[in-house]
């Protein structure tokens, strides 16, 4: 008999020394009493579960997989990826709600909607739909939705943008994401006109899918894993033959393509993984190595901007960048919001199940924000936006949109 | 990135430090990997409470004279007296001034009281936890414990044992209401921080009080463990202005609240001052040149270094891996600096878990500055502060957070004096 079959982990838990540290910073054990906490969930969990796998907890549906649990940690045990791995092996295998299926579909959902987005925007803000959702498909009615684009960022960039990228003497490719492709391809075409201003091309990706983060935290781990294999293949190639950095403006794609996939979903990486970064990571270390210069317009008028650290960036820990850019641009004052989750996590604080303790995670942000004073928050995650809009008074931009609407 | 120091640990000795230093207008960042070992805090600061030989310390700066003369290793002597009496009057302003409210005088020791009722000689005790003068010198003769029903962390029963030998008589107030109900829904889970988030509530405070005064009708004074106050300041004067009768907090097994609140004001102050504060970072390598270190690499930062003029070494010790021990040396896992240790590991420990114990004493080589040793050369902008430093025994002596203030203090005073020079 193989007696570590039953002790040893993937993911270190034998490193945790039960502090309860971690549960200390838990945004879901803070106002959720049906979750045990990344402690109990995470190492003593797997413990168990090593043993008899039919200890796994069901519980474990209500982490966020925000992560703040392995910052905290002293003892650099992956908390949060104990947890994540044991929901993949242990948990249900069908889990494909329609409900599920609609929220983790981004790719699919996203081409049907965008042709008729006035449409759909305009449905899916009435109450009487809002009402049926919420009853046949249990997406909370309170929940407001994200505004489709009338046409996709890549349409866009096919018709308006690609001939010109070529002809630039630096190229970088852009892992676009869903939320540009189908919500606001303004931040790519914002993005584009900064690496341009540099002298930068920005190319796409030769094949691009939804990173997976809504498949993985939806159950769909098969999906997710398809899809990853492609953003991998097309990543390689990219580097490989071509051999452009990748950069990206949504933390969490970022996150889930440099981490979650060796971690989560057991795809080496490790030969690209450094050439993934968030944009404004990219400018930062260009700006400070002195290639090149951002000019800015004369007009330097006030702009108080709240900073807002989404949970896969503080993991990451590079909101600094996006934080030090921002400081960059004339006029532009930053105050840093205390680095906490805004609850929404992505498809999560969309189900009616979950959307009080996504609100009630929220609030203390909410609250800062408000009275901040800022004239609009800051921030590098798309359902952070969405959920700092729909939770206080103030609209929420991503970094490379102030940093473009300032350009000369 | 640049910065004119970066501080590697982000516990008690390297906040002090980054808050020193940036109080002085330094650009300062901090990389910490996780949240650090005051979270097991017992909202007391030692200075000095034994002598190597375990004689009690009553005034700390006596004894720190005293260890000048005969423990030049230990690192209050490497500060030298004069210096450590000079910071040791700074001390008690400079945590009140980042919101931590500390009592005691700077050169008396008084009592705190542990989690299991012992009397343990201290130097400076946050507001509202129980402190006497001498042991035993109880300000009642009589007290109620109240404890929350389940707790896993505070055993009135073993408070009560110590407390009658001094011939108080103990009362126990159990105290449960539905909002403690709802979290023990995790029993396993019963401990301070989500117990004192319950307490965070208006409404559920009041209950507690309702409770005290109901469970403590007959009783002199009341003692609670720590349990109240984690996302607010004002729980303990709330809760004491609707109780009749004093109360006195005690600090409970980890995690600690006070310990947490410290870590927090601390690092909002660090904040606050324009300090950069990376959690969740691992530093993997420094880069030497010519007896310098140019910049560090982290596991987060990747590709761009963190560079700085000055660089503080603020790892602690064996269990937040400042120190790593293998079979036959210490090892310090950042720069490879030199350790001091004993060559023979049998004589590291004996089997008898409260000795005086060799391997606590063990730590960073470093010269009279607190310059960090490799290969037998001082690096000349590496400091070593806090718990990773060698030749003393933080428990036995009663003096970890004092050696973490006062070397946090005297590294950053002497980076400030080089950029006057």
């Amino acid at each position: 008999m193989n007696i570590q079959q039953n002790t040893v982990s993937e993911n270190n838990f034998e490193q945790c020394i039960k502090c309860t540290v971690c549960t200390v910073y838990c945004p879901v054990a803070a106002v959720n009493p049906h979750f045990p906490g990344p402690k109990q969930a995470g190492p003593d969990g797997e413990r168990l579960r090593l043993k008899r796998p039919d200890f796994f907890d069901s519980a474990l549906k209500y982490c966020l997989n925000c992560k703040r649990c392995e910052v905290a940690c002293p003892s650099n045990v992956r908390i949060g990826d104990i947890i994540q791995s044991a929901r993949i092996k242990y948990g249900p295998k069908k889990n494909t709600s329609l409900r599920n299926f609609v929220l983790a579909n981004t790719d699919l959902v996203g081409s049907l909607a965008t042709p008729f987005a006035p449409v759909v925007n305009t449905a899916v803000s009435l109450k009487p739909v809002r009402f049926m959702m919420d009853k046949v498909m249990s997406i909370d009615h309170r929940r407001v939705f994200p505004k489709y684009a009338h046409g996709t960022f890549t349409s866009w960039y096919k018709k308006q943008a690609e001939a010109e990228q070529a002809a630039f003497p630096k190229q970088v490719a852009f892992f676009h994401g869903c939320y540009v492709n189908y919500n606001y391809p303004q931040l790519g075409k914002d993005l584009i006109r900064i690496m341009n201003s540099l002298g930068y091309g920005v190319r796409l990706l030769d094949k691009e899918k939804c990173c997976g983060v809504p498949l993985i935290s939806n159950g769909l781990y098969q999906q997710a894993l398809k899809q990853a294999k492609v953003n991998l293949g097309s990543i390689r190639r990219a580097v490989n033959e071509q051999n452009m950095d990748i950069i990206t403006t949504s933390s969490t794609c970022t996150f889930t393509l440099r981490d979650e996939y060796p971690h989560v979903l057991s795809l080496k990486n490790d030969d690209v993984r450094d050439r993934i970064e968030l944009a404004t990571r990219y400018l930062y270390r260009l700006i400070q190595s002195g290639e090149v210069t951002l000019k800015f317009k004369e007009d330097a008028r006030p702009l108080r901007v709240a900073y807002h650290t989404p949970c896969h960036m503080e993991k990451m820990g590079w909101s600094y960048y996006s934080i030090e850019l921002l400081r960059m641009i004339p006029g532009v004052e930053v105050f840093v919001l205390d680095s906490q989750c805004c609850g929404i996590a992505g498809t999560y604080g969309f189900k009616k199940e979950n959307y009080p303790t996504s609100q009630a995670i929220g609030e203390p942000l909410f609250r800062q924000i408000e009275t901040s004073g800022a004239d609009l928050v800051v921030t590098d995650c798309e359902t952070c936006k969405w959920q700092i809009e729909m939770s206080t008074t103030k609209k929420c931009e991503h970094p490379l949109s102030i940093l473009a609407s300032r350009l000369a | 990135m640049k910065f004119d120091t970066v501080i590697i640990g982000g516990g008690l000795a390297g906040m002090v430090c980054g808050i020193r230093l940036a109080e002085a207008g330094e650009r300062c960042a901090i990389v910490s990997q996780g949240q650090s070992a005051l979270h097991f805090s017992s909202g007391s600061f030692d200075l000095l409470s034994r002598m190597p030989d375990g004689t009690p310390v009553s005034d700390p700066m006596v004894g720190v004279a005293e260890l000048e003369r005969i423990a030049p290793e230990h690192p209050y002597a490497r500060i030298g007296a004069e210096r450590c009496d000079r910071y040791a009057r700074q001390v008690p302003a400079f945590l009140r001034e980042a919101g931590l409210p500390v009592t005691g005088e700077d050169r008396r020791n008084h009592f705190r009281i542990t989690p299991m009722g012992k009397s343990k000689a201290t130097w400076l005790t946050l507001e509202g936890y129980l402190r006497t003068e001498a042991p035993g010198q109880f300000p009642f003769r009589q007290v109620c414990i109240v404890n929350v029903e389940g707790f896993l962390d505070f055993y009135p029963e073993f408070v009560a044992e110590e407390f009658r030998k001094y011939d108080i008589t103990c009362r126990f107030g159990t105290i449960n209401f539905p909002d403690l109900e709802q979290i023990r829904q995790n029993p396993s889970e019963m401990r301070s921080a989500n117990i004192a988030r319950v307490f965070d509530h208006e409404r559920n405070l009041e209950a507690l009080a309702a409770k005290i005064r109901e469970v403590a009708a007959d009783c002199e004074a009341v003692i609670l463990p720590a349990i109240i106050g984690l996302n607010r300041d004002d729980a303990f004067a709330v809760l004491q202005s609707k109780v009749d009768k004093p109360l006195y907090l005690l600090p409970t097994l980890p995690p600690s609240i006070p310990g947490i609140k410290a870590q927090q004001a601390l690092q909002a102050r660090f904040r606050a001052l324009g300090g950069e504060y990376f959690l969740g970072d691992t530093v993997l390598s420094g880069e030497l040149e010519n007896g310098r270190v140019k910049q560090i690499y982290t596991a987060n930062q990747g590709n761009i270094p963190f560079q700085a003029d000055h660089f503080v070494l603020a790892t602690g010790s064996f269990f937040s891996k400042g120190l790593v021990a293998t079979p036959d040396r210490i090892v310090e896992p950042v720069f490879g600096a030199d350790t001091v240790f004993t060559s023979d590991r049998s004589t590291w420990y004996t089997l008898h878990f409260f000795d005086r114990q060799n391997y606590q004493a063990f730590g960073l080589r470093t010269d009279a500055e607190l310059r960090v040793m490799k290969e037998g050369v001082a690096l000349e902008n590496l400091y070593g502060i806090g718990a990773g430093l060698s030749g003393f025994h933080p428990v036995q002596e009663g003096c970890g957070a004092g050696v973490s203030l006062l070397s946090a203090f005297y590294v950053a005073e002497t980076i400030l004096n080089s950029r006057k020079s």
